[in-house]
Order: structure tokens, then sequence, then C-alpha cells
């Protein structure tokens, strides 16, 4: 037994309880780092200085008083589009290849009041487009149960950075699914909230309507704290939402007696690999022998959810992007003649292939005679889609699916066809287009020993739901370390 | 010969006086160190996200009341999407599918009488930053202090026809903004900018003809000369045959001539949406009353007050009304010295003609109110002549002094002793029999010599009334 193969709470009991201390912690990561980067390459910067004074700083916090959380002394790593100041920022992308923000992101404050230690910067598809961390500009991520296979994405950095054991916890963002979709290509829990739940300030916008930040951890209960960390109300986001209350970890029970469960047949039609289903369908029923009321019902709408999603998250992503132009920081290309030239040469040099189709999409959308046709008529269909859920939940607390139709595919497999890649989108993306929270959590492997994750989706600020079911659901399987943090 | 007619429509843009920008807390003071007033959100760092500054909505909402308007109480902020160095975003936070207010008019009067010129609509959006071109090298620099204060525009009606309805709109337009406070309304600094969109018609057609738009208008001057010179070159062209381009043309008012920015073949796609990282601005029904309640007395409103509460003329009243500043300073004046009149007059006549001479506008009248009415009360106490309070007004514009002290330290107080005065007149009269004869045999102006001798004697510190008084009753 390492020290890794604590969960993030786990390890902070024993800081507090002065068994471990956070230097010690944070120097057991960064040698997991180093050991394990060249096969899982999860990170994009690692700061072994910073995190070692961090270290230092924080263990004095918490012997004065200062820090008494949960995480307080616990190593985490963060996806790279959230700003940290004096730490490089590059959202996986050659355009923010040198650019240190000035400021830091409002969820990444959260949890350096928490007493957090970061270790660094996890890698992601380039601007958390894509959905297996191969468009990022800084190679591959790779999945760590199997190296051959693609983590999932776009927070592929922070899932295999946890699997792998190379931190406690992580944080990931989700836009259409990519915290939930390589949590359960990863074997690892992932939470994202409700639209609102967490600030966005500081976390380098995609589609702004969608974005959410959450957490990505070994189990519930870590998932659970490092939600009340970072949940807040922040005046500096707008869409920010005051909740009346953010003690997510007071869910962490093991009953779900009564609890009324959906299962959308939209769900398990075609397309879905039968070992997933077959996965996905006996979590359903642990969760029924303990007591749910498990029943199959039809969503509807779920084949609009890809096409509106793509309209909408494109559109405000080729306007979100327009400020990297090489004029006020990041790369700008070498030779140019005028301001025109500059920005054409800056923008084809830094951005990857994924990134140019979505920003041509978008500005195809929103352009003078598709608006109407396109734009607006997205937008419609996600108010269905909304109403939809609506209609489900006046009959469930939670709606139960799988987080992906397949497990992750090899790398190289889906970049050939971008169309195959949008499509392993669709049972997440609608939870985004509705603003819902929604949970992966682990429920098997398929044949090749690759893990399969199982979704549950609450209405609009009903985590405690989430949290209680996935929690009752992980009492009755455990947490698998994943091979590769096994072999030391 | 044809006869034409000009249509003209105007956008005009205001600088809001608001105290910090309209999605951020940074300063909106002018003049600052270059890049002196910015953060994250106005210089578009990755990850910024923009927070609206309510007084900007109560701004454009009282701004919107006073011009008629309905207020749009669910409105939204849209993007305007565009590159270029000024805009750190590439985009600018903007209203196009649901501006602030709507359907508005103001009545403006010209020679030609009084008419109504309808408001399109006002919508709030965000300056841009500054290009500094560097003349010694290569580059140009970016300044965003000016990037995220608050603006808005104000469109028009196509319904002037002239420049000297463009112009009434304009002032009047300028004086219901400065009389909220929302704004000091510069043409020369650039706090009011009017785009003018013109076209020409034949005298009696219905329908429009192909309009441009004219840019870089800094004064009123040019505004007039931009009119006249466009409606010459459209009709020109129309009489040649050719056709008018629909275009942007930029104003050069150094050369009197316009020159061609951009077509509208050329014109961008602005690719508008809503704007994800605001909600919609929600209006309820109370704040509107608030601000409905606290709109403050507008100008109309001011003159006819002024003229059934002071009894001054309506040509007073409408040039103290002229600018908010004067009629404060007016009413500040006459709640001391209970002398509307006289203070009017003071401020008609002695005060504009020393701001022309000193190059001053009235915004920058240079003494206080009390000094004003200190003066005015010693006048009205006699205890100095008008030609005393003339020179010690020259003072207290020079430099505010307190007249009271002053005249008492240069011993300019009128001698109403009477003994004393009659004293010097009886001598006038003994030194002046010449003049003395002329009056007693008729001659009633020789008179004047004798006031005039008498006032010479007293150093000027008589009061003429009294001196006339007492020669007459000696040449009796």
């Amino acid at each position: 037994m390492s020290l890794m193969n604590f969960t993030a709470v786990e390890l902070g009991k024993k800081i507090k309880a002065k068994e471990i201390t956070a230097v010690e912690a944070a120097n057991a990561a960064l040698d997991a780092i180093r050991m394990r980067e060249q096969q899982v390459h999860s990170f994009v910067t690692v700061d072994e200085k910073k995190a070692l004074d961090r270290a230092e700083q924080v263990q004095k916090g918490i012997e004065d008083g200062t820090y008494t959380g949960p995480l307080a002394g616990v190593p985490v790593a963060i996806k790279d589009n959230m700003c940290t100041k004096g730490m490089l920022t590059t959202c996986s992308s050659k355009i923010l290849g040198n650019f240190v923000p000035e400021y830091t992101a409002e969820a990444v404050l959260n949890l350096e009041r928490a007493g957090a230690v970061i270790l660094g910067k996890t890698n992601m598809d380039e601007f958390a487009m894509g959905s297996t961390t191969e468009t990022s500009a800084y190679g591959v991520t790779k999945n760590p149960w199997n190296t051959e296979h693609v983590p999932g994405g776009s927070s592929g950095g922070s899932c295999a950075a946890v699997a792998a054991e190379e931190c406690f916890y992580a944080l990931g963002s989700d836009t259409g699914g990519s915290i939930r979709q390589p949590s359960s290509f990863c074997g690892v829990t992932g939470i994202k909230p409700t639209y609102g739940t967490v600030s966005r300030y500081g976390l380098i916008a995609y589609g702004s309507s969608l974005d959410q930040i959450g957490p990505i951890a070994k189990d519930v209960t870590d998932c659970a704290a490092v939600l009340e960390a970072i949940a807040s109300y922040d005046s500096k986001d707008s869409t920010s939402v005051k909740r009346d209350a953010y003690d997510f970890t007071a869910a962490l029970v093991d009953d779900v007696k009564g609890m009324k469960i959906g299962i959308p047949r939209d769900y398990f039609g075609e397309g879905l690999d039968s070992e997933v289903k077959e996965a996905v369908l006996s979590a359903a029923k642990e969760l029924e022998n303990k007591g749910a009321i498990v029943e199959e019902f039809d969503l509807s709408l779920v084949e609009y959810a890809i096409p509106a999603y793509y309209v909408i998250a494109c559109a405000e992503a080729s306007s979100n992007l327009a400020r990297f132009d090489g004029v006020k920081y990041g790369y700008r290309t070498q030779d140019y003649q005028g301001l025109h030239n500059m920005y054409k040469k800056t923008r084809s040099e830094g951005f990857g292939a994924e990134v140019k189709r979505r920003i041509m999409l978008g500005s195809f959308v929103l352009s003078s005679g598709y608006y109407d046709a396109y734009y607006l008529k997205a937008l419609r269909t996600k108010a269905l889609i909304k109403q939809a859920f609506d209609k489900a939940f006046e009959k469930y607390d939670l709606i139960l699916g799988p987080a992906a139709p397949t497990s992750a595919p090899r790398i190289g497999e889906s970049l050939s066809d971008p169309i195959k890649m949008y499509l392993g989108d669709i049972y997440t993306i609608s939870v985004n287009l509705a603003g819902l929270p929604g949970i992966s959590v682990p429920c098997g492997t398929d044949s090749n020993g690759l893990p399969i994750g199982m979704q549950l989706i609450g209405d609009c600020f009903e985590e405690k739901k989430l949290i209680r079911a996935a929690y009752a659901y992980e009492q009755t399987r455990g947490y698998r370390h994943c091979p590769i943090a096994e072999w030391r | 010969m044809k006869q034409f007619e000009t249509v003209i429509g105007l956008e005009v843009h205001v600088e809001l006086a608001t105290k910090t920008k309209i999605f951020c807390s940074c300063s909106t003071e002018f003049g600052g160190a270059p890049n002196s007033h910015t953060c994250p959100v106005c210089t578009g760092m990755p990850g910024s996200l923009p927070v609206l500054n309510k007084q900007v909505v109560e701004y454009a909402i009282a701004v919107g009341l006073a011009t008629n308007c309905s207020i749009t109480q669910n409105c939204k902020f849209d993007r305007k999407n565009y590159f270029y160095p000024d805009n750190p975003q590439n985009y600018q936070i903007s209203q196009l599918y649901l501006p602030i207010c709507r359907d508005g008019k103001i009545e403006i009067e010209t020679e030609e009488g009084v008419k109504a010129v309808g408001i399109h609509e006002i919508h709030m959006e965000e300056d841009a930053g500054k290009l500094v071109h560097d003349e010694w090298g290569e580059n140009s620099l970016v300044d965003f202090n000016r990037s995220g204060v608050p603006l808005i525009e104000i469109v028009s009606e196509p319904d002037m026809r002239s420049a000297d309805e463009v112009i009434a709109y304009l002032e009047k337009l300028r004086l219901i903004i400065q009389y909220l406070g929302a704004s000091d309304c510069k043409l020369q600094e650039g706090s009011m900018r009017a785009d003018v969109n013109l076209s020409v018609r034949e005298a009696g057609s219905s329908e429009f003809g192909t309009r441009t738009e004219m840019k870089n208008l800094n004064s009123f001057k040019a505004i007039r000369r931009a009119i006249e010179g466009e409606r010459e070159r459209q009709i020109d062209l129309i009489e040649a045959g050719k056709p008018v381009i629909q275009e942007t043309r930029r104003w050069d008012d150094a050369k009197e001539y316009s020159y061609a920015m951009r077509s509208k073949e050329d014109a961008q796609d602005y690719r508008y949406f809503p704007e994800p990282d605001l909600v919609p601005v929600q209006i309820s029904d109370e704040w509107l009353e608030q601000i409905r309640k606290r709109q403050p007395e507008l100008r109309t409103e001011k003159l006819e007050r002024y003229k059934k509460e002071f009894n001054i003329p309506e040509y007073d009243a409408g040039i103290i009304t002229s600018n908010k500043k004067l009629a404060d300073f007016f009413e500040t004046t006459t709640a001391i010295c209970s002398n509307p009149k006289k203070v009017s007059n003071w401020l008609m006549v002695e005060t504009m003609r020393l701001l022309k001479e000193h190059d001053l506008d009235l915004e920058q009248i240079p003494f206080s109110p009390e000094n004003l009415a200190k003066l005015i009360q010693l006048t009205d106490d006699g205890a100095i002549n008008s030609t005393v309070a003339k020179e010690v007004f020259e003072k207290v514009f020079e430099s505010d002094i307190d007249p009271e002290q002053y005249v008492e330290e240069h011993g300019l107080k009128t001698v109403s002793d009477d003994g004393a005065l009659r004293e010097v007149i009886e001598k006038v009269i003994a030194q002046n029999p010449q003049s003395v004869a002329d009056y007693k045999s008729g001659k009633k102006k020789a008179i004047g010599f004798l006031v005039g001798q008498t006032m010479k004697a007293m150093q000027g510190k008589a009061d003429p009334g009294s001196v006339n008084k007492i020669l007459t009753e000696l040449l009796q």
C-alpha cells in the first residue's frame, strides 16, 4: 500500500492526525508523477518547487489552525483551462503556449482557501474541444488502464492523473460531458454541477452558457468534499447562483429507499455497446435491491441534443476564442505584413484542426442569413430539451444511464471520424443544455479490462440526490485501483 | 431646376458619467497613464467575465424617460464580433435584439417652428481602447483606459431635413442629458459623438434616396459644414446621372471634404448573438418608478418656472437655463441675495463678457455664488455704485475675492454722509459758475458736468442718485 492509494479525504484525515505531513504527501505525489508521466502524460505543467513550498506553508497553516478543512494539505491537479496566477495556463493550445495569468480562477482560489496544494496543470483537448485528449498541442494523454487507449476528454489529463494516482483529486470542466465521459473511461468519479454552482471566473471559456467546473476523484465522498469546497456564489460571475446550502457531504448516506429512478429507453438503443449496457443495468439493479424504485420511461428528443449542442457551443466558442489574436498575450507568428496578415497567420499557426473546425462552424451559424436557421433553432431545441427533463423530474428523483456508449477507444481511432466522436457525447450533452447536475460513477469493466461508468442525472440544484444514490451504489462495489497504480 | 430635400438621421454616442466602467470596477477617469485604469476584464484576459454596472442602466433609463421612450423591462446584451486591436476581446458587448429604450421623441425648435424628431432606440454598450501610433518606430500601441467606459447610442429616426434641425436636435439632446447628469456631452472631448446618416431626394418624393454615413464630426460647426458638403456632393452626383453609393465616409474638417471609408459591399457581418456571460436585465416596475421619481427638472420645465417664480423675462430665462451649471449658479446666488433680476443681469452681461475675454465656457465660471450675491447686496444697499461694482466684479471674477472685504480694504464705500457730500457739492457749484449759469438759463444738461465734477472730487465713492438730488436742490 502506497500513500498514493488513499482517497483525498482519507489523506486529509491522516494529515490532520499528524500521521502524514502535507510535505510528505506532496513529495509522494511528485514521485508518482515522475514515475508515471512517461507512460500516461497527464500533465502539461508540473511545478515541483511551487508545490513543495506551498505544502510547507499549508503544513504550518494546519498546525496554527489556519486550515481546518478535510482537504487541507491534500495535493491536487488542475485542468489547464483554469487560470493560475504565476503558473503557465495553456488550454493545451500552442496559441497560449507562453501564457502566465495575472490572476487565479475563483474555483481554484476556493481550493487554496481550503488548504489545497497544487501540483500542476493537466492535459486536455485543446480549449476543451474534443472527447479524447488527442487534440492537445502537447501530446496525447494515455488511459492508465491501458495506455493504447485514450483517457477520454476533454478533462482526460485530470481523470488520468486521478486514476494513475499522480494526485489525490483534480478539477475538470464539463461543457458537453468533459468530466463525466473521461471519468467513465478512467474508472474514477466526476461531478458536473448545476450551471451556476461553481464560479466560471478564471475558467477560459469554451461554451459560456454550458461550461461548468467540477470535481474528479477516486470516490463519491471525495467528490462531495471537493464540490463543497469549490462551490460558491461569486459576484464576479453574473451567471453564478446563490444557493440555499452547500453542505454536499451531508448527502453521503447509504440509503436509497423509496428513491424514484427513471431509466430512459432512449439511452439504451442503437449505438450502445452491449457490455456497457449490461454493466449499467446491473448497477441499476443494485440500487433497486437497496430499495430504490427503478423504472423505464421515454425521455424523447435525445437525437436533437448533439446538433443543438454543436451549434450553440461552437457559436459561443467562435466569439470566445476571438481574443487569441497575437496582440495582447500568447503566441504571435514570426513574420507578417500588417495587422490582418498577423491575425491570420497567428491564428492559423496557433490553433489546431479541431479548434479551427469549431470556430468555422460557429462563425457560420452566426452569420447573417443563417442565424435564424441554425442558432435560433438550436436555442429553441435547447428549451424543448429542458422541458423534456422537467417533465421527467416531475416523476423521478434521478435519471440513470450510461456516461458514454462505449469504453475508451484506441488512440487514433476517433480523430479520423469527428462525427463519430461527436456522437460519443450523446448521453452527456443534454445535461449541459438543460443546465442539470450529473455524476459518473465506475460500475464495471469490459472484457478488455477497460472501465465503464454509470451516469446519474438530477434536477437543477439536486446534487445531494446524485451524491446519495452514487454513494449508496459505491458501497456495493468499492473503489478499484487502476493496475498501473498497484504495480509499486 | 429640380428642388431637393435632405433627409437626415443621427446616431449619437454619449459617454456616461459613471465613476466606474460598464463591466468592471476600473475608474473611468480621463487622462491616466496608459493602461493604468485596467484589469483582466477590460483588457480581455482569458477567463475574465463582465458584471453589469447598475448605474449605467439607471442613466440609460433616465435618458429614455426624458426622451419619451418606452423602456424594455426585460432587455439583453449581445456580442458584436469584429477584429480590431483596440477591442481586446475582439467583440464589443452591445445591444441589438432588445435595446433598453425604444420609440421615443423630442421636440426641437428652429426658425421654421417646432417639430418632433423620433428616437428609434437607445442602447447601452462599451467603449473601445485607443491605438497610439509610435511616430518613430513601426509599432502601434494600445491604451485600454477607455476600454469598457459606458456609452449609450441614441439612434434617431430619419426625421431631420436641415443642418439647423440637426443642430437643434443635438443641442436639445445635450441639454436633456446634461440636466440628467448622465454625461457632460462635450463634442470636442468626444464624450458626445454624432454620426450623420444623410440622403437627398427630389422634393415631394416619398421614397428615400441612398444614404451615406458621415463620421468624425467633432463640433457643431463641422457637423453643419459636413451636412452642407454631403448634400451638395449627393445632388451633384444625381444631377450628373451618377449613383450615390451607400458607404461610410470620413469628414476632414480642415479640408472641408469627406472621403469614403468603406462601402456597403465590404460592410462586416458582425455575427451578433446574445451575450452568454450576462443574464438578462430585469427592470421591475418599482425600479422604473424610483428612477422616474428621481428625474430632475428638465430645461423646459425650469424655463417656465423661472419666468413665474423669479419674474424674469423669457429671453433671460432662456439663456440662463441653456446650461445646467449656469442655471444652478443662478439659483444658488438668488437664494442668497433674493434679487433674481440682478443675478440674471450679472450673469448675462458681465459674466458672459469676461468668460469670453478669458476664453472660458459656461462650465468654468471661476467665482462662487456667495461672492456674486455679496456684490449684489452691496449695490442693493447703496454701499457702492455701479461703476465701483463693475470694478469689484472684475476682481471677483479674477480671484473670487470677498467683495465686502475688498470694498472695505480699498475704501470704495459710497460716502453716505449727506453733510460731507453737501460740502463738496457746494464747493463744485462755487468753482463752476458758468455751468451753474447754463443750468439756470434752462440748459438742464449742464447738470451732468456738475455731477461728473462731484464724482471726481469724491473719487467715485458717491451715489450718483444722491449727487443729482442734492445738486438739483442746491441749484433751485
